[in-house]
């Protein structure tokens, strides 16, 4: 709660900050109806690093994605990506959406999902070749897919469907990764699986920003956090941002004993 | 003339056709909300085109036995059959195979629908040039209806609207909350049987005077109408009732006076006409007052960031933020602050800072749930509190 | 077959009905797996209002204007019923019952209030068409098809719907791919810079196309049954869009053939002297193979889909 007035050297200072940063959001609001989901929300986010959105249910973090990315419009608010707008980079964004969003009924097998992630390369009507099912195999062998590739996406587990997506938006071979929950409902091997990728993505100079909510496992996969309660509350490296202090200012008197023993334990 | 039959002055038949499509309005008004509510409004699309094969094959056997097949309760009989089966198979084809429902309703209506017209080729076979008048059912036509036949409609539509005020209550239950229902020890499954009988037994009782194409209309647009003035849900089946009954009542009315005019899609355009007043001036939920109130949001949201700009030291980036600063002379065309502006900054500040205490204190909880950034902290908290809430922000400071 | 027979009164036909169920049948695949198979009912019922204000303003009842007139009334019912769902925050369902119920009423109440009495357009017609009087009266046999004397005389119908059927096949193989991805993922389709909502609204304009190029010949109840119908059937036989999509021409070419010729022949078996509507049975004969993927399509049950959470 330090007000300090920004200075313009401070200023100039996030400005660069912001043009070099893989994602920056400046003043978002967005609002369902007349109750902002997220309101007034700063982020900056740190390049080649792994960096959690955390906050109670309702907090706003998958919307603030959303909304980043023009999924749902923002009421004010803008995103730049390596400080430019959002359509024009594109090609250097994956996006990996909650699994409950789409229809795994859909008449389609695992390999076409990924395939779905060349499609910038494709275009309309591009051929695809054998070097892209090669590409789409290789994504699939990275999550531990690669026997899956011909089984029909409602078969799949939970944890498997997961991992599907995550193939998908390897496929996209993009510089900024944006996950929505991706440990929500997901088996142990699955977590696992997902967190080697995602680490795996961060020494190769990528960034990585996933909607988290199992405080306890935040400090082992992450770098850094955001905090958020419809407001920012704050961001930084985990070791001097992910504190009892924010966190009581994020969840409020919502976070269980047992919890915040479990987070100080680690 | 219109003003004779709205006053009920045109005669035994057309009074007894005008009251029997009010109470059917009202029955199909109060049985469509719980369809509504249920989300399964286009069901009764279903339902009501599969009552042409009915039609078609009780006429044709009717005729078969001797008799001449304009028998209104033979045909309202068929109807009926035909429309459960119908019913029978949306339900099946959508829980026992993994068609989605509204799949299902569509192959159901076109199907039963074509079918009923290939009876209906038939029937001009048989008949030989003689007007089988079956075509009446589908856009309904009640000019010069037999009194028998006024008399069944009026009497049906008096019967279903008692069964559906009997069935009121544990109808609103199931629909507004069916997981509490089941709690309370409701059959859902059978509460739901009987929201379809009662939308059959519209349908069926419309037939003759909306017709099989129009009569979803009598059961969809009431409920949404009524959806507009209230958020309570047996105001809505009340509201719902009433609407479905005048749109009915003056439909048929205007029909009776204007022989030309057929009665099912009057009626349809009485109640559409409703639904769109409703639609645009609704003050709750309408168009207009939606529009205005999203306005008037937005630019408090814009206001409130750019004062919380202002506050920081913050260059403002959005135009619009700027403009509306601007106008409220807050801020000069540079994004500089003015007096006024530096102040209203300040205390909009001091108004953020208090509700980042509050949110963070589980004393405060329900205080802190109506935080919206826009709600001044004096709305929710005492003085005494607030200057509780200010002495923590100098101890921190 | 005699062709002496055939082609001058069961080709025309034939071929156009096989058009319409196709045409119709390709942008139902997207509609049924994006759960706006309903919007097919919608559309086709709004075809009527369309016409009659199109007959209206210009006075003649000819081709062009009323096929503009009822694709105007298609464009404008999708767009009321967005507004309306989005508006009105009504389901949409709901939205749509309204919408095409009070269009279709408006359009009858203006045919019977119209002097239409010269003219052929009434209701009935609308619902059902007249697929059978489609018949090519210069013809004398095959050798007609490489006469072109004889070719100028084939009703306009079948040149029409031929080329609406080229136009949706066209549509469908070029945007194939961002049909299937949008339809699969709507919020992943939008992040890789697809318009989304241009699309959907492209494929609700190719049915829109389709039905009201086909109303004429078949009515509307024959387009509800071929946008619904034979792609909900493909949906039982198969795991993959590709082979949905091959299934569902193959179900709408048989619903089409299979419905003419029992139209025409049927009741001579049965022993009856005149034909049924061949829209109607068309439309029943694609039930019929709906029925029987139900039962017996080796996909008819929803896949041991994993549970959520």
């Amino acid at each position: 709660m330090t007000l300090t007035l920004a200075t313009k050297d401070g200023l100039a200072a996030q400005d660069a900050a912001r043009d070099k940063s893989p994602l920056a959001i400046r003043g978002m609001t967005v609002s369902y109806g007349q109750k902002p989901a997220v309101f007034s929300v700063d982020m900056t986010v740190e390049p080649a690093k792994m960096t959690a959105i955390i906050g109670p249910n309702g907090a706003g973090k998958s919307t603030l994605l959303k909304a980043a990315l023009g999924i749902v419009k923002p009421l004010a608010g803008s995103t730049t990506v390596f400080g430019k707008p959002v359509a024009r980079v594109r090609d250097r964004i994956a996006y990996v959406p909650q699994r409950a969003s789409v229809d795994w009924d859909f008449p389609t097998r695992v390999i076409d999902v990924v395939l779905m992630g060349l499609y910038p390369q494709l275009g309309l009507l591009g051929r695809v070749r054998k070097s892209h099912r090669d590409a789409a195999q290789h994504c699939l062998e990275r999550v531990g897919m690669e026997g899956f590739a011909t089984r029909q996406i409602g078969q799949l587990s939970g944890g498997q469907q997961q991992r599907v997506f995550l193939a998908r938006a390897l496929a996209q071979d993009a510089d900024l990764y944006l996950l929505d929950e991706p440990f929500a409902g997901v088996d142990a091997a699955t977590e696992k699986a997902i967190i080697k990728v995602l680490k795996g993505l961060r020494d190769a100079g990528k960034t990585v920003v996933a909607v988290h909510h199992d405080l306890s496992t935040v400090p082992e996969y992450f770098d850094n956090v955001f905090l958020i309660n419809t407001r920012r509350v704050a961001e930084g490296p985990v070791a001097t941002t992910f504190t009892d202090m924010h966190l009581q200012d994020a969840y409020a008197g919502r976070l269980a004993g047992a919890q915040m023993d479990a987070i100080r334990a680690t | 003339m219109i003003r004779d039959a709205l006053l009920l002055q045109l005669g035994y038949n057309a009074t007894l056709v005008t009251l029997g499509a009010a109470l059917l309005g009202m029955a199909a008004g109060v049985g469509g909300t719980f369809l509504f509510l249920r989300k399964r409004a286009l069901v009764s699309d279903a339902i009501s085109h599969a009552t042409l094969p009915g039609v078609a094959l009780a006429f044709i056997v009717m005729v078969a036995l001797g008799g001449d097949g304009r028998n209104l309760v033979g045909l309202l009989t068929g109807a009926a059959v035909s429309a459960a089966l119908g019913l029978l198979i949306v339900t099946w084809l959508s829980s026992k195979t993994r068609l989605a429902e509204d799949a299902a309703i569509g192959a159901v209506l076109s199907v039963f629908f074509g079918f009923g017209i290939v009876l209906l080729t038939v029937i001009q076979t048989m008949t030989a040039g003689r007007q089988a008048g079956l075509e009446g059912f589908l856009l309904g036509s009640t000019a010069g209806m037999l009194r028998s036949d006024a008399l069944v409609i009026a009497v049906s539509a008096a019967l279903t609207l008692a069964l559906v005020l009997l069935m009121r209550r544990p109808l609103t239950l199931a629909s507004f909350d069916p997981e509490f229902a089941r709690s309370t020890g409701q059959n859902v499954t059978r509460t739901d049987l009987i929201m379809m009988a009662l939308v059959l037994a519209v349908t069926v009782v419309g037939l003759k005077i909306v017709g099989l194409i129009l009569i979803v209309a009598l059961l969809i647009i009431p409920p949404v109408t009524a959806r507009f003035w209230t958020e309570r849900t047996d105001h809505v089946v009340l509201i719902a009732g009433l609407l479905g009954g005048v749109s009915a009542y003056v439909g048929a009315a205007i029909s009776a006076a204007m022989p030309n005019v057929p009665t099912g899609p009057i009626i349809v355009l009485v109640g559409f006409a409703l639904f769109a007043c409703s639609l645009l001036l609704s003050p709750a939920r309408g168009v207009v007052s939606a529009y205005l109130r999203h306005r008037a949001y937005q630019r408090q949201v814009h206001l409130r960031q750019g004062l919380l700009a202002l506050a920081h030291g913050q260059p403002i980036y959005e135009r619009l933020t700027l403009r509306l600063l601007r106008r409220q002379g807050w801020a000069l065309p540079d994004g500089v602050a003015t007096p006024e502006g530096q102040g209203r900054a300040a205390r909009a500040m001091r108004d953020e800072t208090r509700w980042q205490v509050i949110r963070r204190d589980p004393a405060y909880e329900a205080a802190a749930a109506r935080y919206d950034g826009l709600t001044p902290i004096e709305s929710v908290l005492t003085a005494d509190q607030i200057a509780e809430v200010d002495s923590r922000i100098e101890v921190a400071t | 077959m005699n062709g002496s027979e055939f082609v001058p009164l069961s080709l025309v036909p034939m071929l156009t009905g096989i058009f319409v169920a196709v045409a119709c049948a390709l942008p139902g695949n997207f509609l049924v797996l994006r759960r706006q198979a309903l919007i097919g009912d919608a559309i086709s019922h709004v075809v009527l209002p369309g016409i009659v204000v199109a007959f209206l303003l210009t006075g003649v009842v000819s081709t062009w204007p009323m096929l503009l007139g009822a694709a105007g009334a298609a464009i404008i019912a999708v767009v009321a019923i967005e507004a309306v769902r989005r508006l009105g925050r009504i389901e949409a369902g709901a939205a749509m019952g309204v919408i095409f119920t009070a269009m279709f009423a408006g359009g009858v109440l203006l045919l019977e209030q119209s002097d239409t009495s010269s003219v052929h357009l009434d209701v009935e017609h609308a619902l059902y068409g007249n697929l059978e009087s489609l018949i090519w009266l210069d013809a004398t046999g095959w050798s007609s098809l490489w006469d072109p004397v004889a070719l100028a005389g084939v009703p306009v119908e079948l040149p029409r719907m031929a080329l609406t059927f080229v136009g949706v096949a066209l549509f469908t193989v070029l945007f194939w791919r961002p049909l299937k991805i949008s339809t699969f993922d709507e919020g992943f389709a939008r992040t890789i810079g697809m318009r989304t909502d241009l699309l959907g609204l492209a494929l609700v304009i190719v049915a829109a196309i389709a039905a009201v190029a086909a109303f004429d010949a078949v009515g509307s109840i024959i387009v509800i049954a071929m946008f619904i119908c034979p792609p909900a059937a493909a949906r039982l036989m198969t795991n993959r869009l590709e082979w949905q999509v091959a299934w569902s021409v193959l179900f709408a070419v048989i619903a089409a053939v299979l419905g003419y010729v029992l139209a025409g022949y049927g009741p001579l078996w049965l022993g009856l002297v005149d034909s049924v509507s061949a829209a109607g049975m068309i439309a029943t004969v694609s039930g019929v193979i709906l029925g029987l993927a139900a039962l017996f399509g080796p996909h008819r049950l929803r896949g041991s889909a994993a549970p959520i959470g």
